[in-house]
């Protein structure tokens, strides 16, 4: 490593530390910031020397770069920006604070994975899905898709896992030469009606789909989700006991396996270290108060609405809005979420943009009471379990009030 | 389609215009229709499809350039919605929707020819407007304060054969001046999205004029109101 690299790695790390010593978050994002002013290329430099996976897609990056971590660690140490922090600063402390490892898997911002590659050379890159996230600011998703597929031309020898049940996806990847196909299902639709490559409607049926204008379709794939566990490329079954609940961190789990296998880890490996993951950055974590069991799941845009709707139990489910700056400042969205899988269970509302949450449910028709804190919506349950589906800030709040009591 | 008593909703190309929970307006106008006793049908003609020009009440919503272009084209090209609207049909046009009804817009950097059903072309702002959106609605209208988000680029040119839907109070609609548009039945505006959640007058309004009656029975909008009296006041003015 050059010797700039060098002092820019050491001013990180202790950035990083000042910055946690200060209370101001976990460091990751400073440090990897104040390294980056030194030496602009310190990420290519960090990155040198180890065998890299990188994750990104819309929805269930943070999930999966976790289990893709746990899965890996069979094979020696591995560095991850476990916090969430999914832009090149947070990569560049990850790196940083790990030291030498052989390994790495990183999480990255859909917006920022050409930017990534480059600085990176990841031998796998993960293509999870995309749709729509922070209306008010993102870029249409077919522009994302574009992004993708000229960043992956420019790496051909990128070996990419990619989601064949998303049309976006498919296309964004199609063109790799060493792509392995996985599928997860996909909830969420209303992105990829029209074709990203020739703009004729998509059919789908039975799981299928296929553009009724041109070639693309979805392609076979080589590991899939089949009841509680996975088939691998060779047709064998596994079965997956995650701590984690759903048929999303199923597929979750599928992918994580898929990201592992290019690394020569073999499912009957990697399947006991996925099961002991218990939360992911907080997210599905269990906790008990006042002889309720609390559980916390995020949900950040209709797609992981709908997902977070999969994994709740039947039982009463606090939802909390929140629309400030790292939420998108527009609810509109509430609308592309139908709501109506809540109608037989006691809903409770919260946040900051509750009035809007009411009127969305009361077109649903689903009932629901609006408490003005956490703690009111705690007394308001019997003992038991009680699911929180939150938003980012939502969940924040949320997590911060637990914190405090504990 | 079905007996003369149904009010009959179309929600115009969900396929290519339906970025901002557009599908809200429907499933609102539908809902409080019900809650009258008035039956409804509620269709979703996509764009390789023939437009109805016999339904009641037409929704089209906000997109971006490319299927806002395209959309414009298919409705021109199809007619049904030109018979609709000389047939008297109501229509609440928003963002992308709205700028298409006019005579011409812009897409891409290049200007379009709209459906011409509203007296009023559209182009590019230097600045995009994006947050919360308030107006004072035409007194003739007899409706309480518009209340909305707005997020687009487009500032939008009225002519002398419309009337603005609000004068401005906060935000920018039109041009910081104006927001939106009416002419007979028809209502454009830049209330993105979901508008007639914070908008119920709104949704009656269209529903009276769909079935030709003066006022509706009243409906519960506690929670309705408590958002409209959050959202106006967060905006300000
Ligand atoms: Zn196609």
């Amino acid at each position: 490593m050059p010797l700039r690299a060098k002092v820019a790695t050491s001013v990180s790390k202790t950035a990083a530390a000042l910055s946690r010593a200060a209370g101001r978050g976990d460091g990751s994002v400073i440090g990897g910031w104040i390294g980056l002013k030194i030496d602009p290329e310190l990420l290519n430099h960090l990155a040198g020397g180890r065998a890299i996976a990188l994750i990104s897609g819309t929805n269930g990056k943070t999930t999966t770069t976790r289990l893709a971590t746990a899965a890996l660690e069979v094979m020696g140490r591995v560095a991850t920006n476990s916090f969430g922090a999914n832009m090149p600063t947070g990569h560049t402390s990850a790196l940083a604070k790990a030291g030498s490892t052989p390994f790495a898997v990183l999480e990255v911002d859909e917006h920022y994975l050409a930017r990534v590659i480059d600085a990176t050379e990841p031998r796998v890159v993960a293509l999870l899905n995309l749709s729509r996230d922070q209306l008010d600011r993102a870029k249409e998703v077919s522009m994302m898709a574009q992004m993708w597929r000229d960043a992956l031309a420019n790496h051909p020898d990128v070996r990419v896992v990619a989601n064949a049940d998303d049309p976006m996806v498919v296309w964004a990847a199609g063109d790799s030469a060493h792509v392995t196909w996985f599928s997860a299902g996909q909830r969420w639709h209303d992105d990829s009606f029209v074709c990203p490559q020739s703009g004729h409607p998509i059919e789908r049926a039975n799981g299928d789909w296929w553009c009724v204008g041109c070639p693309l379709r979805r392609p076979q794939a080589q590991w899939r989700v089949e009841d509680e566990g996975v088939v691998d490329p060779r047709g064998d079954w596994h079965l997956v006991k995650l701590q984690l609940p759903g048929t999303v961190n199923l597929g979750n789990a599928a992918t994580a396996l898929a990201v592992a296998a290019e690394f020569g880890v073999r499912p009957i490996e990697a399947l006991p270290r996925l099961s002991n993951v218990a939360s992911v950055a907080g997210r599905y974590a269990q906790v008990d108060r006042d002889g309720r069991n609390v559980r916390l799941l995020l949900a950040k845009n209709p797609a992981s609405w709908l997902e977070a709707f999969d994994m709740a139990e039947q039982a009463p489910t606090l939802l909390s809005v929140n629309a400030r700056d790292p939420d998108g400042l527009d609810t509109s969205w509430l609308y592309d979420v139908d709501f109506s899988p809540l109608r037989d269970r006691p809903v409770l509302i919260t946040g900051d943009r509750a009035y809007d949450l009411a009127v969305r449910l009361e077109v649903n028709a689903v009932p629901f009471r609006h408490v003005r804190t956490f703690d009111e919506a705690i007394q308001a349950v019997p003992s038991g379990r009680l699911e929180v589906i939150a938003n980012y800030t939502a969940f924040q709040d949320i997590r911060a009030e637990l914190d405090r009591v504990l | 389609m079905s007996s003369e008593s149904t009010l009959r909703i179309v929600w115009i190309y969900p396929d290519l215009l339906s970025t901002y929970g557009d599908r809200g307006n429907m499933l609102i106008l539908a809902r409080r229709a019900a809650m009258r006793g008035i039956p409804v049908e509620a269709y979703e003609i996509r764009s390789d499809q023939p437009m109805p020009s016999s339904a009641d009440i037409y929704l089209i919503g906000g997109g971006e350039d490319g299927p806002q272009a395209l959309a414009a084209q298919r409705l021109i090209a199809d007619g049904g919605l030109h018979r609709a609207v000389n047939q008297g049909a109501a229509v609440l046009a928003i963002c992308a929707g709205y700028q298409l009804f006019g005579h011409s817009f812009f897409a891409k950097g290049t200007k379009c020819p709209g459906l011409g059903l509203l007296d009023l072309h559209s182009d590019r702002g230097e600045t995009r407007a994006v947050g919360e959106l308030r107006g004072d609605i035409d007194p003739r209208l007899g409706l309480p304060p518009l209340t909305g988000f707005e997020n687009h680029g487009g500032r939008t040119h009225l002519g002398p054969g419309v009337s603005p839907l609000a004068r401005v109070t906060a935000g920018i609609g039109n041009d910081s001046q104006t927001e939106g548009a009416w002419h007979g039945k028809i209502l454009g505006s830049y209330s993105h999205g979901p508008a007639l959640a914070r908008n119920p007058a709104i949704a009656d309004l269209l529903l009276r004029w769909a079935i030709g009656a003066d006022s509706l029975s009243p409906v519960d909008d506690t929670w309705a109101d408590r958002l409209r009296g959050e959202r106006l006041a967060a905006a300000g003015a």
